[in-house]
């Protein structure tokens, strides 16, 4: 889904040949600092690369609409961001902008339900904590109808036992609907639980600073 | 009523310079350091409007539509000039086309709007209302664009992950910054819709004023004060408008992905 071919990022990362494959499930794990969120956001067409290009199904992302990539390979940051007052606004943030279907409220509960969230839609979303902020940006994503979602380190304010529950629901969801996840973690059995593929930053890394 | 206005003399015009002398003493007194600023304003204030008094006396003796308009390009590259200083760290040239796009085709198209529809001025570039009525516009449309640029530039910079987060969804420039877009123009706009409740309760604007003390009914001079507000209103906000939505743009390359320098130089 994904070639790499002799990418450099200034400084940052040096990918001479790398092959990213759909509808499977990609851990990228390596030091902070290494250039994990530097790569996601390579893909995510929010950066381009120095040199070399990244083929996005068998064409270079330099040449496709950014906008309309965005919407085929939707991104999640590390840090929750909020998009309005209410859960449902949040919820419905994703989708707006990427001018897709709107979900009915059904569709936004189960959504929230899957993560663990027992919220009401109508509630502020200001008043979540950390974690329960993650996993709103975690149910916003899935109501986006992209083929393809990075995510960068999604569960990171999570203790270990509802990480692994939230993992596990965000993957059987994937795995349903056939979609190719890519996200970067610092946990080791989320990394080994999750992931078909990892791949181990370290080799990549030309300095060990410069990640954002 | 009085058709003609008290012609002061220049003693009586120095007697009002006591007000300068009763600021000079209090702040001797309470040993606030603004002495020299106090001076230098004052001296500036009046040396500024005796040129512009001669200036208007010579347009107005020799009226000619090729002096209007020269006098009305000054006052825009001056406004365009003020905002860049006005604002916060030095903008890239990016910010400031679209300052001058936006100042230049704002408020010329309210100022001809309102002089050729409004007030029916013939002959269209008779000076005595041309150039007072070219400097309120722009005026107000240069303090409008000033706070909008500030505010613009705040919002970007203290909402950048925002406003990644939501191109990394898929969101257009445009979508991912309109709420920073939308908070810009309304910031913009406020001074001069609050302006417009306090009128004639809270104070009576300076025009109004002016008119009044050179002999003019007050109706006359209401009816002129209206007119002139609403057409600051509509400069100010065609001036913004234009300008944010040129502005935004500044912020991103042709890949839509957003820029460092974040409209600075």
């Amino acid at each position: 889904m994904f070639t790499f071919e002799n990418v450099t990022y200034l400084d940052i990362l040096h990918v001479p040949s790398l092959t990213i494959h759909e509808h499977q499930k990609t851990c990228i794990v390596g030091e902070s600092g290494s250039g994990k969120s530097t790569f996601l956001k390579l893909l995510n067409h929010m950066i381009s690369p120095s040199e070399g290009q990244i083929l996005f199904r068998g064409k270079n992302i330099a040449e496709r609409d950014p906008i309309a990539h965005r919407r085929d390979v939707a991104m999640l940051t590390q840090h929750p961001v909020l998009f309005g007052e209410s859960v449902k606004d949040n919820l419905l943030a994703g989708v707006r902008f990427a001018e897709q279907e709107e979900p009915d409220e059904n569709a936004c509960k189960q959504a929230i339900e899957r993560f663990r969230l027992y919220k009401s839609l109508d509630d502020e979303a200001e008043n979540l904590s950390g974690g329960e902020q993650q996993r709103l940006a975690l149910a916003r994503i899935t109501l986006m109808d992209s083929p393809v979602y990075l995510l960068d380190e999604p569960t990171s304010s999570l203790d270990e036992e509802l990480e692994h529950e939230v993992m596990e629901n965000f993957m059987t969801f994937a795995e349903e609907r056939k979609k190719t996840v890519i996200f970067v973690t610092h946990s080791r059995s989320i990394a080994e639980n999750f992931s078909d593929e990892t791949i181990d930053f370290h080799k990549y890394t030309l300095k060990g600073e410069g990640s954002s | 009523m009085r058709e003609e206005m008290i012609n002061l003399t220049l003693w009586q015009l120095g007697a009002a310079y006591v007000f300068i002398l009763i600021l000079l003493a209090i702040v001797r007194w309470r040993k606030i350091p603004r002495e020299k600023q106090i001076l230098i304003a004052t001296i500036r204030m009046t040396l500024q409007l005796l040129i512009v008094g001669y200036i208007l006396m010579l347009l107005f003796d020799n009226p000619h539509p090729l002096l209007t308009i020269l006098v009305v390009a000054i006052m825009v590259a001056f406004s365009v000039r003020n905002i860049s200083s006005r604002v916060r760290g030095e903008l890239n040239k990016p910010l400031k086309r679209a300052i001058l796009i936006s100042m230049v085709a704002g408020s010329v198209v309210s100022l001809l709007y309102f002089n050729f529809i409004v007030i029916q001025l013939t002959p269209w570039y008779d000076p005595q209302y041309f150039i007072p009525i070219a400097g309120m516009i722009i005026g107000n449309s240069m303090t409008g664009v000033t706070l909008g640029v500030q505010t613009l530039l705040d919002g970007m910079n203290d909402q950048r992950q925002k406003v990644e987060a939501a191109l990394m969804l898929g969101a257009s420039p445009q979508a991912a910054t309109k709420k920073w877009v939308n908070r810009a123009f309304d910031s913009a706009i406020l001074p001069t819709i609050n302006k417009m409740v306090g009128m004639g309760i809270v104070f009576l604007p300076g025009m109004m004023t002016g008119q009044i003390l050179a002999g003019a009914s007050p109706f006359i001079a209401v009816e002129y004060q209206i007119a002139i507000l609403l057409g600051i209103i509509g400069s100010v906000s065609l001036t913004v408008i234009l300008f944010v939505n040129l502005a935004y743009k500044v912020f991103f390359n042709e890949r839509s992905q957003l820029l460092h320098n974040m409209g600075k130089s």
